[in-house]
């Protein structure tokens, strides 16, 4: 391996475990500057708790993480958000009770210690960031609307909006076309397509039309462990694969333990 | 001009204006110098639910030690006006003139070194407002960075306030013990005990208590109010957005701390004295019934719940003693089964619709314009 | 504070002092099992907890009178059935509060919390109004009268002995019903995951309910054996509340052992120290050491690492 500081994020030897029980197991992969990478693998597989190891919210045992050089796994959360680390969670996570303009509001990187949000002023700045994104994720109609009235869809896009705010340089997305009609799906591939564009990404998804029009590389986890790396086209046609997604009864219901 | 009126609708500002005339005309005038020395008792609770409402009502952490921060400034205003009651005149015959009388009859015959600094009054504001404040800080910090919250911080909060009872109790003589510090006559030489003294003492209440209400308003109407509704629905998307959850619930609970206390310091004003009894849990728990009866999300609220609740408790506890705790229980268990908003949640649903509508009407008849939708909060 | 005295003393007033606290260990264990398992069970503390270990109180109260009016006789033996009596009084109390209250407050700890408090006023003047506000006393029968000598200096008083005997037995069996009955795995089942359990056919209200009257009725349990050590009043189940939070969250709130080893380690530690300082400051340092350590490792000392 050559030296970590070419890659935006280097993943080796990540370890953890809940009671003796290895969700991550001795994991390593490196992701480039600009590159979209996608993970798959069976439920189970470890790859949602890939994504909280990276932005903290959960504590390797062993390992290491670093962003830009930066080791992230002794860092807090919104140290790692600060480093330039965003992420998306499976289940749209957005403020219901607090209207769309002010969901993408908090999510501007200003003004974010505590004596900041107290002095925050809503300038100039700030509007144009938030119409311009709020356009970006076609809520231009929606900006005063609570957002608990949006639906399933328009919640994911508004997530993705906050993240977007944020302008990471390192964006992580845990499943984001999943629960969304055909007609959102489009939009949404349309949507990540521009987004990806100038960042690094890491996205988890199942939807292989998904993963076959935007990954660059696809990393498949299988309990724990890293079973296969590299196009998507070579992790196909890898034994081991196929064999995981639809093999043996035994290895199926070995994954379904997992 | 466009900037005040962001921060103020004008609805508030009326609401406002309202409790502002009820506290410094309608009661003064109505009321006789008991009565409204009474009040000024209770309103010095109000602080205390104000503090409430930033810190569970919009913050979701419920403190059951409010009572400590209470205490806290109590004590702290209560050891100086102790310290200038206990002149060398008037301890003349104490086996050790000069220190406070309950000091001598526990036989300690030198004042402790943390009462010297408290013959100064500077001293003393200061001490009202940062003592409770660096206590807080340090429960706040230790809490809350390690992610405690909910039930758990609810019952640590509760065990403080036992300890400090049990201590203060404990350590008769350096704080009074059960009976607290009692017999507190002057400020600076100014009589606090008659009824001019006391009403001054009430208006001075009253606009602190106004002070904190707009204060604590100006915070909820930033950016802050709006990261405390965020992080009550979720907190990990605010930490993955880039906030330090920690640093928000450390001020706001300090902040709660910092206005229960004032409103402990005027407690001891007005009343004359402070004791424990203001500090355990039992106090500490019918703080939040003030607020949660006023409205946990409603600042003015706050101040109703406690001015009723308190009003309630007297006339109640006066007429029917034993009465009085099933009806202090059924509160308990009304305000969070039946009318989780308080008051404030039931004016808003049921009472303003039709102030609306009989307000359209006038208006509409007098201009026959139709009035401007209003967004309620 | 140990100069005075000799190292022979000092082993037995450790060793009196031990036998004094295990008197409030037991109370404590049993207290904090029914507020453990509620807890666990629900996520909400039971502000009420201690009023129903003193309606337990009251209950064997009533039985030791029953019995010496009118079946002088059996006195000796009107314990057991007292006890019988306080855990159905107590659990029963605790199914209708379930079915009134608890159930529709799920998902709102906090509001609980303050429900349950509110509850607990009412309980405390009902006792009042009812039993009056004078502290009662329970007469023990003879048996249980006096102590046991083991050496010259130190004795065991037989009483505390049984109630240590009366608490492990419900911890016992505790044990048994939560690890090793079919009900016990149904009520873990709905702790780890409510809707799916909800899902493979387990009726999770009953379970519920089931759960908080079985809490409560052990909170009866441990009323009567607080009349063992204690005279019972309106509100002296009040005074135990907060300690039996901190048993339970010191000893991590999953953890049966645990929660028996903490009940020990903090009425040890007030015990020990009261004899050296006064009751109130040997209460100040161990609520003080338990909350910092507390706030130093709020999972408690026996939690496990749980995934997310």
């Amino acid at each position: 391996m050559s030296n970590a500081q070419d890659f935006i994020l280097a993943v080796e030897g990540l370890t953890v475990s809940f009671d003796g029980f290895k969700a991550v197991d001795d994991l390593s992969f490196y992701v480039d500057p600009q590159e979209i990478r996608v993970i798959i693998g069976p439920n189970g597989a470890g790859k949602t708790t890939v994504l909280d190891l990276i932005c903290g919210k959960t504590r390797a045992t062993e390992g290491s993480i670093k962003f830009r050089g930066r080791e992230l796994t002794r860092m807090s959360e919104h140290a790692i958000v600060h480093a330039g680390v965003g992420r998306k969670f499976q289940n749209p996570s957005v403020f219901e009770d607090l209207t769309v303009f002010e969901n993408l509001e908090i999510s501007y990187p200003r003004g974010r210690s505590v004596f900041g949000a107290l002095l925050f002023r809503r300038d100039k700045a700030v509007l144009d960031a938030v119409h311009e994104t709020a356009a970006t994720v076609f809520l231009s109609d929606h900006l005063d609307q609570p957002a608990g009235l949006l639906s399933h869809g328009q919640k994911q896009w508004l997530e993705i909006g906050m993240l977007l705010i944020q302008d990471p340089e390192l964006l992580m997305l845990d499943e984001p076309v999943a629960g969304m009609s055909v007609a959102e799906r489009r939009q949404t591939a349309e949507l990540l397509r521009t987004i990806t564009r100038q960042r690094s990404v890491i996205v988890i998804e199942h939807d292989m039309q998904f993963v076959e029009d935007i990954a660059h590389r696809v990393t498949v986890m299988h309990q724990g462990r890293m079973l296969a790396e590299g196009s998507l086209e070579h992790v196909k046609n890898d034994p081991r694969v196929v064999e995981v997604y639809l093999g043996h009864r035994e290895s199926r219901e070995e994954a379904a333990h997992a | 001009m466009t900037a005040l009126r962001n921060l103020f609708s004008g609805r508030e500002v009326l609401y406002f204006l309202l409790l502002a005339v009820l506290l410094v005309v309608v009661l003064p005038l109505a009321l006789d110098a008991f009565r409204l020395n009474l009040t000024g008792k209770y309103l010095t609770f109000a602080f205390v639910a104000l503090g409430l409402v930033l810190c569970w009502g919009y913050g979701g952490v419920l403190s059951l030690g409010q009572g400590v921060f209470f205490g806290l400034g109590g004590y702290c205003m209560a050891m100086f006006l102790k310290l200038e009651a206990s002149d060398m005149a008037s301890t003349a015959r104490q086996t050790t003139p000069g220190i406070p009388d309950f000091m001598d009859w526990n036989q300690v015959t030198e004042l402790p070194w943390f009462w010297e600094p408290f013959h100064s009054l500077t001293f003393t504001l200061l001490a009202v407002l940062v003592v409770p404040a660096v206590f807080a800080f340090v429960i706040g910090f230790a809490m809350f960075k390690r992610r405690v919250g909910g039930v758990y911080f609810a019952i640590i909060t509760q065990a403080i306030a036992t300890i400090l009872t049990i201590l203060i109790i404990g350590q008769q003589g350096y704080t009074g013990g059960a009976n607290g510090m009692t017999d507190l006559r002057t400020l600076l030489g100014w009589d606090i005990r008659t009824d001019d003294a006391k009403q001054i003492l009430y208006f001075l209440c009253v606009f602190l208590l106004l002070l904190c209400l707009v204060l604590a308003h100006l915070i909820l109407r930033s950016k802050f109010g709006r990261i405390l509704v965020a992080m009550r629905d979720r907190e990990d998307r605010v930490r993955f957005s880039g906030y330090d959850v920690s640093g928000f619930k450390i001020f706001v609970f300090c902040l709660a701390g910092v206005f229960s206390a004032i409103g402990g310091a005027m407690f001891t004003l007005q009343v004359g004295f402070m004791s424990p009894s203001f500090v355990g849990i039992v106090p500490s728990i019918e703080m939040v019934i003030f607020c949660a009866v006023g409205g946990r999300l409603s600042l003015l609220g706050a101040v109703y719940g406690a001015l009723i609740v308190n009003l309630a408790k007297t006339s109640f506890s006066e007429s029917f003693p034993e009465l009085w705790l099933y009806a202090m229980g059924a509160l308990f268990i009304a305000v969070v089964l039946a009318f989780p908003n308080g008051l404030a949640g039931l004016y808003s649903r049921y009472l303003e619709p039709l102030l609306d509508r009989g307000w359209a009407n006038v208006r509409s008849r007098a201009v026959a314009v139709p009035p401007a939708q209003e967004k309620t909060s | 504070m140990f100069a005075d005295y000799s190292a022979a003393e000092l082993t037995s007033i450790f060793a009196m002092q031990g036998f004094a606290g295990l008197s409030l260990f037991s109370v404590f264990v049993l207290m904090a099992l029914g507020l453990a398992i509620i807890f666990g069970q629900m996520g909400v503390i039971n502000m009420a907890h201690g009023e129903f270990m003193i309606l337990g109180a009251y209950v064997t109260w009533l039985t030791s009178g029953f019995f010496s009016s009118h079946l002088p006789g059996l006195f000796a033996a009107y314990f057991p059935v007292a006890i019988l009596l306080a855990f159905l009084a107590s659990a029963l109390l605790g199914g209708a509060v379930e079915w009134l209250l608890i159930r529709h407050l799920y998902k709102r700890p906090l509001d609980t919390l303050l429900a349950t408090w509110g509850l607990s006023l009412i309980l405390q003047q009902a006792y009042r109004s009812i039993f009056g506000a004078r502290e009662v006393g329970v007469r023990m029968p003879d048996w249980m009268m006096g102590s046991y000598a083991i050496t010259d200096m130190i004795e065991v008083p037989i009483n505390g002995l049984f109630v240590m005997g009366i608490s492990l037995l419900t911890a016992l069996g505790v044990y048994l019903l939560m690890y090793r009955s079919t009900w016990g795995r149904k009520v873990r089942a709905v702790v780890q995951n409510r809707p799916m359990a909800g899902a493979v056919g387990i009726n999770t209200q009953q379970v519920d309910r089931v759960t908080f009257a079985l809490g409560c009725g052990i909170a009866g349990i441990a009323g009567s054996a607080f009349t063992m050590i204690g005279s019972t009043g309106p509100t002296a189940g009040q005074l135990y509340i907060v300690d039996t939070f901190l048993v339970v969250v010191f000893g991590g709130a999953q953890s049966l052992l645990g929660t028996i080893a903490s009940a020990f380690t903090i009425s040890q530690a007030q015990s020990t120290m009261e004899f050296f300082l006064s009751g109130s400051m040997a209460k100040v340092y161990t609520l003080l050491v338990v909350v910092g350590i507390l706030m130093v490792r709020p999972q408690g000392l026996f939690a496990s690492r749980i995934r997310h």
